[in-house]
């Protein structure tokens, strides 16, 4: 993985002194409020419902045992013994004290981590395919492209203050497991006819209150030209985006309101000039980075076939983790890992300060030092061999981290929600946690099949609500929670936004109502090879009206 | 009129607070210095402001509240969920709204 180097360390370090400082003149008085919180938000320190919030990026979703250690140092010591991986492959602290937050931008710059750009109107933290560098269906490694990106966007004079936040998503694979079309920007990495690499360019996708799937505007953007292209991009939206009103700023309203062809010719004219410029990446620098991300030396384990079947048959829970947890890798010997950090009845992307330090030792025993975190707020230890599928599973078992879901309808994403958030109208976690109790049973998710349920507790949609095969938006109203549902929402390569079935429904009948849905599906599908997404796309949204609402369906709340 | 208090997240650890008769913060609703008229509620405002400004607090807001067998409750589910604590058990030791909240300042 990426390792800082002097620049790195003097200027992540310069950034942590210069917090301190306006951290002890907030405190002092000598600055106000107002022109601290721009500050402090630049460092990724938020004030929430109870406390304040720090978000720690995750460049690409990537850890080493070393970091993932020092997240649980820092949950221990200067939290209140946990923390919640988001659907930005980002961990969030939620009741450190402000007066702490220098000393713990210290100690995660003592592992190259830093909290910079996790909130503002910037570019964000890029994420990127949790399943990098190993997928058995990749076309090459994103995370070089990823990490290029951040570097080139880290305090980019004149990006740092655009007309709004600006996220970024990349992937390697035919398979989109990024979302990359609910990014303002999204890479698709590929080979060209010729065995080139470079990227399809997808532009204006996202989520909040106008979810927008992105438009391709180019099939094919040669490697080399990744930063002079992206640049192309920001100039035509830092131009152009609207700062007149905070709801209408992203790119995304812009690529609408402009029209994709437009937006996308002058793109082209800003790239033209920008194209044979300094901006234009050598091979010698795309390689010296990729070279961070070279895969760890992976010895031929083939004697694992023979164990895992063994193991396998010999334990049943095992069998099914192995089925359901395990995905292929680009050897043969070696599997992926999803640690899954939805428990059935737990809160979504929650972990102690012990479990992550159970995942560092086990990814640094098992699985060549790496861990990932998804944006499905779960984690995933990208290459373990198949020889040691049983130890990690006994050891993920001891940490309560071994529930067998991931991808079922217990798998589910949730914001923080009205429980911690300043912005939530309702509450998601125990919404999560009902309909997680509810379809607990392992039969009962297997029959289902995958099922992808997702929670916001605002229009904002951080709980990715709009692609969730099943989503729930919480809304007030009349002073109390009501969950809008949608169906038929897909994050993957097929992005398709949920529709509104209906009126709302209380939280007290959410659950009911999602059961009904589910029920409904078991009832119409073909057959059990047809995914609940599978079977809407094909009934579309009737049936599940007439099951929740009887024979006239309702207008929506 | 609708009763109400002040409240506020403490400047220092961003704990919430309410505003208690002797003008004190302090981290518990049922503490708090309840306005039942215009002008108590004009006082509490003055006094998140003053508050604000001299950065003891932040994020001041005056909350309606209704007063059920002596026990203060927040009109908003959201100020609610401030007073009492996130609705769910969230780490070890802690076991939700109304549960005891153990953690030391």
């Amino acid at each position: 993985m990426y390792r800082y180097d002097e620049f790195d360390h003097a200027f992540v370090s310069a950034r942590v002194e210069q917090f301190r400082d306006q951290v002890q003149r907030r405190l002092s008085g000598e600055l106000a409020e107002d022109a601290f919180k721009p500050l402090r938000l630049m460092n990724g320190v938020y004030l929430q419902l109870h406390a304040y919030m720090l978000r720690v990026a995750i460049p690409y979703g990537t850890l080493s045992s070393r970091q993932m250690r020092m997240l649980a140092h820092i949950a221990r010591k200067y939290d209140r013994g946990y923390g919640h991986f988001t659907t930005r492959q980002n961990i969030q602290y939620n009741w450190p004290r402000l007066s702490d937050t220098p000393d713990i931008l210290k100690d995660l710059a003592s592992v190259e981590m830093h909290a910079l750009q996790t909130s503002g109107n910037c570019i964000r933290n890029v994420t990127a395919d949790h399943f990098a560098g190993a997928a058995a269906d990749e076309v090459a490694d994103p995370r070089p492209y990823a990490e290029i990106l951040r570097q080139w966007s880290s305090v980019h004079p004149e990006f740092s203050f655009l007309p709004r936040k600006f996220k970024i998503a990349v992937t390697g694979a035919e398979r989109d497991r990024a979302a990359i079309q609910v990014h303002d920007i999204g890479l698709h990495l590929k080979k060209d006819e010729n065995g080139k690499l470079g990227f399809a360019v997808y532009v204006g996708g996202g989520q909040g209150r106008t979810p927008m799937i992105a438009k391709k505007i180019r099939d094919f953007l040669p490697e080399e030209d990744l930063l002079s292209y992206t640049t192309a991009i920001m100039r035509v939206y830092n131009l152009h985006g609207r700062r007149d009103n905070k709801y209408k700023a992203r790119i995304k309203i812009l690529v609408h309101e402009t029209g994709a062809e437009e937006l996308a010719r002058q793109v082209e004219v800003e790239f033209a000039s920008l194209k044979d410029t300094e901006l234009k990446l050598p091979d010698a620098d795309i390689q010296a980075i990729a070279s961070y991300f070279a895969p760890p030396a992976l010895p031929n384990r083939a004697e694992g076939w023979e164990n895992l079947a063994r193991w396998k048959k010999a334990d049943e829970a095992f069998a099914q983790w192995v089925h359901q947890n395990v995905q292929p890798h680009k050897h043969p010997d070696y599997g992926m890992v999803t640690i899954s950090l939805k428990p059935i009845g737990g809160i979504p992307g929650d972990a102690t300060d012990s479990q992550m330090e159970v995942v560092a030792d086990i990814a640094a025993e098992y699985a060549f030092d790496e861990i990932r975190v998804s944006h499905e707020q779960n984690l995933i230890l990208p290459h373990v061999a198949l020889a040691d599928l049983e130890p990690v599973y006994r050891a993920l078992v001891a940490a309560g981290l071994a529930t067998a879901n991931a991808g079922l309808i217990t798998d589910i994403i949730a914001c923080p929600g009205l429980d911690y958030c300043a912005l939530a109208n309702a509450r998601s976690i125990p919404v999560a946690q009902e309909i997680s109790s509810r379809f607990g049973s392992a039969e009962r998710q297997a029959e289902i099949g995958e099922l992808k349920i997702k929670i916001s507790g605002c229009i904002n949609a951080c709980g990715h609500h709009h692609v969730g095969h099943i989503g729930l938006l919480g809304v007030e109203k009349k002073g109390a929670e009501l969950y809008q549902i949608t169906l038929g929402g897909s994050g993957d390569e097929n992005t398709s936004i949920g529709e509104i079935i209906g009126r709302g429904f209380e939280p007290e009948k959410v659950t009911d109502a999602v059961e009904t849905i589910v029920d409904t599906y078991l009832g119409l599908r073909r057959d059990k090879s047809e995914t609940f997404l599978e079977a809407y796309r094909r009934v579309g949204p009737q049936p599940f009206k007439d099951a929740l609402y009887g024979g006239g369906a309702q207008e929506a709340a | 009129m609708v009763s109400k208090v002040l409240t506020a997240n403490r400047l220092a650890d961003g704990i919430s607070v309410w505003l208690d008769a002797s003008g004190n913060w302090g981290e518990s609703l049922q503490d708090a210095f309840v306005a039942r008229h215009a002008e108590a509620v004009a006082a509490l405002e003055a006094t998140g402001k003053t508050a604000f400004a001299d950065n003891k607090v932040v994020d001041v807001n005056v909350v309606d509240v209704e007063e059920v067998d002596g026990i203060l409750r927040p009109l908003r589910m959201r100020e609610r969920i401030r007073a009492e604590g996130p609705s769910i058990p969230y780490a070890a030791g802690y076991h939700g709204l109304s549960g005891p909240k153990n953690f030391a300042a």
